[in-house]
């Protein structure tokens, strides 16, 4: 029973925020801290009590560390079936944490409307875990299609519209939107597609992972609905061609939603990779394994060359995700262990240092009331302690090591040098473009002649708190990885089993 | 053939929708008085929706060869009699009670929304090409006095004149299809001629022409492109409450009649006419959705939206197998549902009556922060408008797409697609107005008690079914799925 109260947990904390605005603007905010809290010790509670040594893999049904199952539209076979393993809580721990921080860094930020926003902040969180727990595809696509909307509210309510005026936050949301909106529709045209040919062979109609897992599909068949699920999560996570919603969307976002975005949403679609994608369309997705990773490279570099043109410190980082999301993308196609590992391992340093970065221009933002770095300049002498901090993170981000992204990083590269040793090799070169980029953020911001010198605020308790945890978690990441990687095994195996043998067969083949 | 017991029980919803008329019109001519008018129509429309669990029990009937009374056409009845129902009670709202509201006088509306009900009564139900002319007439000719009611407004005695041009051409057409089809087939019923023209394969040429004009004339009323060019102007120009009946009651019945036409003669919706229905189908949802986003008025922006929602629904009349029928029941329960909550809303923001409906989009900019219950049911409708989880639009949607790829019809599915990420465009923009920050001063507002109002309950509950439906949508699809078409005669 612990599965659906994840899910609802949030759902039923946003509702009562909105109710507890009556009773002042704080009460929202604690709610809304006390749920994801909730939700967050909930999660600790499970990783200290499950055994995350069962996950799919092929050949057998799939087994789950917890499962929860109840039929719910009988005239399709769709059920409420949730399950849990070691990549799917992985990514829950990461929910609850960013959803804390995210509550936190509003909380001087957001000064209208709070319950409402609050509400839209509980919902998002809610939809993702239930994107991260969902293994009926009719469900999973559900969930993907409604953490949408309290998203755009959060975008279009409660963001900056650009210095310039041009780029309204609505536009910005609006664009967010109807990107991830259409790329669904692709998807649930391809699940069900995917179901109809599981039924004409077997005569059951069931939208279930474990009973899809089994089902036959002609080679040219499978290629086209696996198109259709890539496309949906590239769109997501984003790669190259179909990026252009992610730096507008990151720019005009208030800084939870910007927090939420890079931290979780992300890497909801490079989770949907590894769960749906590649265990349901092996074959055909060992065939598009080169595209995928040619696509992984070009954003690697893309994101790189664009970040370091960016004035906008949000569209900075915005397009540093993408950079590091190509190595994600190398590292799902690469079909090794120690790549798919490195994934896991970089989705979650990913996650903490960019929510970091953003929390941190977020406090910036209050400061100077602009995110224009041409505004900066020169701010290590006028504020306490945030300079050293952001220089800390952007070091993160750049793979240093002792962080947990020079493991996840590290791990991508290694494992995937094995098989296709020229793609390791270029994105390698990416990671100095990581540098330049982030150390040219630093530089522009905060070093360089002062532009005034009055000495700004320096920074409090709370926004201290945030982000020197996030840097002790960055760290311990970066030194002891060994329980993540232990808790994330299982399912890993089981998808590099999955791609393994599809690239034996088409190696074969050929 | 001789008529029974069974015969009246299974005509009933008809028949007390029917004898309703005459009452109220009497008690129209023997005291004028508008709440009393309300009750008689509210009771009268109740007795008939109740009056469809009887008639369910003697179905499936063939009365007279004009009409067929079984499961499918007692769903649409009902879903033709609930819609009604809800219009009816936004009216009362709508015309105010006394002095405040519609100047004029206010019963005849009631009657003439009566007529239009009955006439879709008959329409559902018709197995013969006499008793659909006679259906759909009986629709349209009181639907041209219902959007002119407020007469001294411009606007609405356009629309109504507008509506009364197009639709009598629509009807010629479909009276010189009928016509050309009788010539080939000799037989008015549909099984009749479903069998004449499927003993000679393909339809001839003759039969395809009437075919193709009938098919104008229906879609006429549904509006589908390129029959479309009334529907903004009409939608804008009607009164909140008819423009509701307009786009839920009349176009249930129509688009009932057209499937039951292609279910029962399968060979009329082959061949070329296949081919014309596809490109109909995807010229409407492009287009509708194409011209929606252009609009600034919110009554315009519902009557495109609601051109390319029938193109969905052409989608399952296309497929025209396995899960279509279904797939068109639930789909246009929710989207029946939907509408009636978004007028619902047009209608309370401009009752009682006062020149004009609250249309302008401007009207609405940070309702939220006055109204937000109220805002709360708008935005649950133009989500699931746009087919987004936990409303029922998105079930609709997700039939629509099963039927599609279940058929194979790509280019179809495709322009889905690309149709509602455009839909979304607009809706969005609507729903987001709702909740910018308020302008200084605005004109129209619902009354701060709306919700204890008939009009308001009956919102409130369109707003929960949508969202029940979209989260458990269960008991629809059962109810659905048992009103199939039976085809035997």
């Amino acid at each position: 029973m612990i599965l659906p109260w994840l899910i609802l947990i949030p759902f039923i904390g946003g509702l009562l925020c909105w109710l507890g605005e009556r009773f002042g603007p704080t009460l929202p905010r604690w709610i809304a801290l006390l749920t994801m809290s909730l939700e967050l010790a909930l999660g600790l509670w499970v990783w200290s009590t499950g055994n995350f040594s069962y996950a799919p893999a092929p050949g057998v049904d799939p087994t789950w560390a917890i499962e929860f199952k109840h039929l719910w539209i009988a005239r399709f076979g769709i059920s409420v079936h949730l399950a849990l393993d070691g990549l799917s809580l992985l990514m829950i721990l990461l929910t609850g944490l960013l959803g804390v921080l995210s509550v936190l860094c509003s909380w001087k930020e957001i000064q209208r409307h709070v319950g409402f926003f609050h509400l839209n902040l509980m919902w998002i969180l809610g939809g993702v875990v239930g994107v991260f727990l969902a293994i009926d595809l009719f469900m999973f696509f559900f969930f993907w299609e409604m953490m949408l909307v309290p998203m755009y509210f959060l975008i279009a309510l409660w963001g900056h519209s650009s210095a310039d005026g041009k780029k309204t936050r609505i536009y910005a949301a609006t664009k967010f939107f109807i990107f991830t909106q259409a790329s669904g529709l692709i998807m649930l045209v391809a699940i069900l597609g995917l179901v109809l040919v599981n039924f004409n062979n077997t005569g059951v109609i069931t939208f279930d992972y474990s009973q899809l897992l089994k089902a036959k599909l002609s080679a040219g068949t499978e290629y086209i609905l696996m198109l259709g699920f890539f496309i949906a999560f590239a769109v997501k996570l984003p790669v190259v061609p179909f990026h252009s919603w992610l730096p507008d969307a990151h720019a005009q976002a208030p800084t939870a939603g910007s927090v939420d975005l890079a931290g979780i949403l992300l890497k909801t679609a490079a989770y949907g990779l590894l769960r749906f994608a590649l265990p349901l369309f092996p074959n055909a997705s060992a065939e598009f394994a080169p595209i995928a990773m040619t696509l992984g490279l070009i954003g690697i570099f893309y994101g790189a060359f664009l970040a370091f043109a960016q004035t906008d410190i949000k569209r900075l980082i915005a397009f540093s995700s993408v950079s590091h999301m190509g190595f994600v993308l190398i590292g799902i196609y690469s079909g090794s262990q120690q790549a798919l590992q490195g994934v896991v391992v970089q989705m979650l340093a990913h996650g903490l240092s960019a929510a970091a970065l953003f929390i941190l221009s977020g406090q910036l933002y209050e400061r100077l009331h602009t995110r224009d770095m041409r505004e900066m300049g020169g701010l290590w002498s006028r504020i306490a302690y945030l300079p050293a901090i952001s220089l800390f993170f952007a070091a993160a981000s750049l793979g240093l090591p002792g962080t947990g992204n020079f493991v996840g990083e590290f791990l991508i590269l290694l494992g995937s040098f094995v098989a296709t040793p020229w793609i390791s090799a270029i994105a390698t070169s990416g990671l100095v473009f990581g540098s330049v980029y982030s150390l040219i953020m630093i530089h522009r911001a905060y070093f360089g002649p002062s532009k005034s010198d009055e000495v700004l605020k320096g920074m409090d308790g709370r926004e201290l708190i945030m982000v020197l945890g996030l840097a002790v978690l960055l760290v311990l990441l970066g030194v002891v990885p060994q329980p993540i990687l232990d808790t994330s095994a299982a399912t890993m195996h089981g998808v590099q089993q999955w791609l393994g043998t599809a690239f034996t067969q088409l190696a074969s083949a050929r | 053939m001789d008529l029974t017991i069974q015969h009246f029980i299974a005509l009933a919803p008809l028949l007390i929708t029917s004898a309703t008329i005459v009452v109220v019109m009497l008690a129209i001519a023997w005291r004028r008085n508008h709440s009393q008018t309300f009750l008689l129509t509210v009771a009268g429309l109740n007795l008939a929706l109740l009056s469809i669990y009887p008639a369910l029990k003697v179905a499936p009937l063939v009365v007279t060869p004009l009409l067929q009374i079984d499961n499918f056409a007692c769903l649409y009845m009902a879903i033709i009699l609930a819609s009604t129902l809800a219009c009816v009670t936004l009216a009362h709202a709508y015309l105010g009670e006394g002095k405040a509201g519609y100047p004029g006088n206010r019963e005849e509306l009631y009657l003439l929304i009566l007529m239009a009900a009955a006439g879709g009564l008959v329409l559902v139900a018709a197995q013969h090409l006499a008793s659909l002319f006679i259906g759909l007439e009986l629709l349209s000719v009181p639907t041209y006095g219902l959007i002119a009611y407020a007469f001294f407004n411009k606007r609405s005695l356009e629309g109504g004149i507008k509506y009364m041009v197009l639709s009598a051409a629509g009807s010629a057409f479909l009276l010189f299809g009928m016509a050309l089809l009788y010539a080939e087939a000799g037989t008015l019923s549909f099984d009749g001629i479903g069998k004449v023209l499927a003993a000679t394969g393909l339809p001839s040429p003759i039969a395809s022409i009437g075919l193709a004009m009938m098919v104008v004339g229906l879609a006429f009323k549904l509006s589908l492109v390129p029959f479309h060019l009334w529907t903004p102007d009409v939608y804008e120009g009607a009164p909140a409450p008819v423009a509701a009946f307009l786009a839920t009651a009349s176009k249930v019945a129509v688009f009932a009649v057209l499937l039951r036409l292609f279910q029962i003669s399968p060979v009329a919706s082959s061949g070329v006419m296949h081919d014309v229905l596809a490109v109909i189908a995807v010229a409407s949802i492009l287009i509708g959705n194409l011209l929606a986003v252009l609009q600034t008025n919110l009554k315009r922006v519902l009557g495109y939206s609601s051109i390319a929602h029938f193109g969905y629904l052409m989608i399952a009349l296309v497929a025209s197998n396995g899960m279509a029928v279904e797939a068109v029941g639930v789909y246009l329960v929710t989207y029946v549902l939907t509408s009636l909550g978004a007028f619902g809303v047009i209608t309370l923001m401009s009752s009682p009556y006062s020149g004009r409906d609250a249309d302008a989009l401007f009207e609405y900019r940070g309702l939220f922060w006055r109204r937000p219950y109220l805002t709360a049911v708008m935005t649950v409708m133009m989500l699931s408008l746009a087919g987004i989880p936990l409303t029922a639009g998105f079930i609709g949607k997700f039939y629509i797409i099963a039927t599609g790829v279940e058929s194979h019809l790509w280019w179809l599915i495709g322009s889905l697609v690309i149709g509602s990420a455009i839909g979304v465009f607009y809706y969005l923009r609507v729903m987001v107005t709702l909740y910018l920050a308020e302008p200084k001063l605005h004109r129209h507002d619902a009354p701060f008690n709306w919700a204890q109002r008939t009009g308001g309950v009956m919102l409130l509950v369109v707003a929960i079914l949508t969202f029940v439906l979209g989260v458990y949508p269960q008991p629809l699809l059962d109810l659905v799925h048992h009103a199939g078409l039976q085809l035997v005669g």
